[in-house]
């Protein structure tokens, strides 16, 4: 029998690897997108498993939404992924600093 | 016991290709492993009787949004060798920030503070229960309007990624009214004197 715990030590698992994988990828741009979609899906896992031991459906309709909004995102960061390569032939974080930040 | 086992076995997965997402040297092998780590989370909700977003997990996310990552990462033509510099020098940062992260995260979700195991077990749903039923009477009463603005906000988004990434069509014939208005008679008229033809 799995109990609430279990599910939500697994979400905060993920949601480490995924805080590790920003820290130790930071200089490329995909796998920095790809680490966010792994933290919305340890939150998803979260929603859905208080879901399903408080017998609320609201959770689910929340990770539908969720997954909405990181499906519009996913497109635009790689529509912008693309036109960033496409002007300056690089996505190494480091070479982004025309905005001097 | 039987679901407990294969629990662990997905859970397992999950966290095995996560680290490989985060660790591989290839950007398309981290999205393969991404794919991966979605169809095992999409397994564990199947366990957690959320059916319709498992499915919408694999559809949506496996199906659309991974291979729009590995088209945009096949297409992109990247120099791998300067994005790995800084792996060894911040991997002890990151694993250190992530270990300690887990550590209060597992403090406050495990039962000691959180009685999560006083939570009551879920009663399993007979085979008359639909998922998709119930996700859609909540979603179509009760949250009709956000549904409404997801759907505008998807809309954006197209809109967005296809203006974002069209390039300015060059081979078009278009009128410039600028330039047609600052023609004069000489530019296109040349008068020509010719002696008259006789037969």
């Amino acid at each position: 029998m799995i109990v609430l715990s279990d599910v939500l030590i697994l979400a905060a698992i993920l949601f480490c690897i995924s805080v590790a994988g920003i820290f130790i990828n930071r200089k490329n741009v995909i796998i920095l997108l790809m680490c966010i979609e792994l933290m919305l899906l340890s939150v998803n896992m979260n929603f859905i498993a208080f879901s399903h031991f408080l017998h609320d459906i609201n959770g689910q309709v929340f990770v539908f939404f969720i997954l909405t909004v990181a499906a519009a995102e996913s497109a635009i960061g790689l529509a912008i992924l693309v036109v960033l390569f496409r002007n300056r032939q690089t996505i190494n974080v480091d070479d982004l600093d025309t905005m001097k930040g | 016991m039987f679901e407990q086992i294969i629990y662990y076995i997905f859970a397992g997965l999950l966290i095995f290709s996560a680290s490989m997402v985060i660790t591989v040297r290839n950007p398309v092998m981290a999205a393969l492993f991404l794919v991966l780590s979605f169809f095992s989370s999409a397994a564990i909700w199947l366990l957690l009787e959320a059916e319709f977003l498992a499915i919408a997990l694999v559809l949506v996310y496996v199906g659309a949004v991974m291979v729009l990552f590995l088209f945009v990462v096949m297409m992109l033509d990247v120099n791998l060798a300067p994005l790995r510099e800084g792996f060894a020098r911040y991997l002890p940062v990151g694993a250190t920030v992530a270990v300690l992260m887990m550590i209060a995260m597992g403090l406050v979700v495990s039962s000691s503070y959180f009685k999560s195991d006083e939570i009551s077990a879920p009663v399993t749903l007979g085979p008359g229960y639909s998922n998709t039923t119930e996700l859609g009477q909540a979603l179509y009463t009760d949250y009709l309007y956000p549904f409404e603005i997801a759907g505008a906000i998807l809309l954006v988004a197209i809109i967005a990624a296809i203006s974002l990434t069209t390039r300015k069509p060059r081979s078009t014939k278009a009128q410039q009214p600028a330039l047609q208005v600052q023609v004069r008679k000489e530019d296109r008229i040349k008068i020509i004197k010719m002696d008259a033809e006789k037969q």
